[in-house]
């Protein structure tokens, strides 16, 4: 082996730690509140290498049983926090019961990228952008946190409060999301524009889940939007404008309404408010096209 | 400052070695470990220059951290042809002049064979996509793309 000095040595000692237990992972992060966690590193190792943060502990958390498994439980699904983007687009029962979460999480990067990124360091960068985080919100899916007091569960849409800020308190981490059972009869959809075909960031993101009676009648619709305001947005009149129609022309177009109204974008380069709050709501009605179909296709 | 220790298997060989908390993967095999077939392009997972197989999943090795590889399996470019006998991807990628500069190439094949691996006949369009998280400067991609098509058929055929 060459001798050879590391560009940091001497200057940090950061400490490499993988617990085996969340217990143990949660009393590193309640011990050391510059520590930072460790899942797929597909955002961490960026900024660590940018310089952008500083830990004085990197906590792997990858070996503690179930944070890599996908289990049932209670019809539903247990995502544990270091499933990878790939992992869940492997899961076909999975994608039968939430395709539109699992293409949410299969659009994020590369296939590289995909080998190793999960959908909890997703939520947990409160990124406005985060492509996975509104196919959860629609889906009601909950996070399972641990902490020094306990383990918690939250709603998805309580953990964004900012960008790049989240509800979880020191101390604390998500080990899992839960997707809950899929009606008979429901089902749900993910879209995002970008000006590519793949490896971009979202301009606008739309999930849309809803579940239908077996005439094909809405009775349950949940919309989310990405990209469009500081944190996910749950667009709270879908469900009153949805249920009790079979996404008509009227319906449709009320619901692109609701939208485009609710969604409060900034201007950039990459849209202007005006493009983001249209395609918004273009995207929706779009979605809830798709989840509409998937849904009245198991219709028995 | 303190190391870690990492045990691993290598392009099937046992390998152990040192390296700091925040040392990555990449680092360690170029640096340490003298396997610098994978390369360094962008180290923030843009260019897929630095594609290694971790536990048979295709990662990039610059958002790897060298301690994450203890108990893993790790494949790099070096472990691709066997003895003096290039990899069907590898003399593909000559007969077909997919590549110029060289630096994306290692990336690619590792790529390439990680899609294989899976799906043994793609099409031009799942090929591009497998593909899209490796960049390449100097071909416009299209000769690596039908390399990687051509040689898919060579191994469907001999297999």
């Amino acid at each position: 082996m060459k001798a050879r000095l590391h560009p940091n040595e001497g200057v940090i000692a950061m400490q490499f730690q993988s617990p085996l237990s969340v217990e143990d992972a949660v009393a590193f992060l309640a011990d050391d509140q510059n520590a930072r966690i460790l899942s797929g590193g597909t955002d961490l190792l960026v900024r660590l290498r940018l310089g952008h943060i500083a830990p004085s502990k990197i906590v792997d958390i990858k070996k503690i049983e179930g944070m890599r498994s996908i289990t049932r439980e209670d019809g539903g699904f247990r995502i544990g926090a270091a499933v990878s983007g790939a992992e869940m687009n492997e899961n076909h029962d999975l994608y039968l019961a939430w395709p539109g979460v699992v293409e949410a999480a299969g659009l994020i990067g590369s296939t590289q990228i995909q080998g190793r990124a999960t959908i909890v360091g997703n939520l947990c960068n409160a990124g406005p952008a985060a492509d996975s985080v509104p196919a959860l919100v629609a889906a009601s899916a909950t996070a399972r946190i641990a902490g020094p007091s306990g383990v918690r569960d939250v709603l998805v849409q309580d953990i964004p409060i900012a960008p790049g800020q989240t509800s979880l308190k020191i101390g604390e981490l998500v080990t899992s999301i839960f997707l809950p059972a899929q009606p008979v009869n429901g089902s749900d959809a993910y879209l995002r524009f970008i000006p590519r075909t793949e490896m971009d960031i979202a301009v606008v993101g739309c999930g849309v889940s809803l579940k239908l009676d077996s005439a094909g009648t809405v009775v349950q619709a949940r919309v989310a939007l990405g990209a469009v305001a500081p944190t996910v947005l749950l667009v709270e009149n879908a469900a009153e404008i949805l249920i009790g129609t079979q996404l008509d022309d009227d319906a449709l177009s009320a619901l692109a309404e609701a939208s485009s109204s609710v969604a409060n974008p900034i201007d950039d380069k990459r849209g202007t408010i005006a493009f983001r709050k249209d395609v918004s709501g273009v995207l929706t009605c779009r979605a809830a096209k798709i989840a509409y179909s998937r849904a009245k296709g198991t219709v028995k | 400052m303190s190391q870690i220790h990492v045990k691993t298997i290598i392009n099937g060989d046992a390998s152990e070695f040192l390296c700091a908390a925040d040392e990555t993967l990449l680092d360690v095999l170029r640096d340490r470990l003298d396997l610098t077939g994978s390369k360094e392009g962008c180290a923030s997972g843009d260019c897929g220059a630095c594609s290694v197989t971790m536990d048979g999943r295709l990662v990039c090795a610059c958002l790897v951290l060298g301690a994450e590889a203890d108990g893993t399996e790790i494949t790099t470019i070096e472990g691709m042809a066997t003895g003096e006998n290039l990899h069907p991807l590898q003399q593909a990628f000559l007969d077909h002049a997919a590549l110029q500069c060289g630096i994306c190439t290692p990336g690619f094949l590792v790529a390439a064979k990680s899609l294989l691996e899976r799906n043994p006949d793609p099409t031009e369009e799942e090929t591009r996509y497998w593909l899209a998280g490796n960049l390449c400067r100097c071909t416009g991609y299209d000769k690596i793309v039908r390399a990687v098509l051509d040689a898919a058929k060579i191994m469907r055929e001999t297999a």
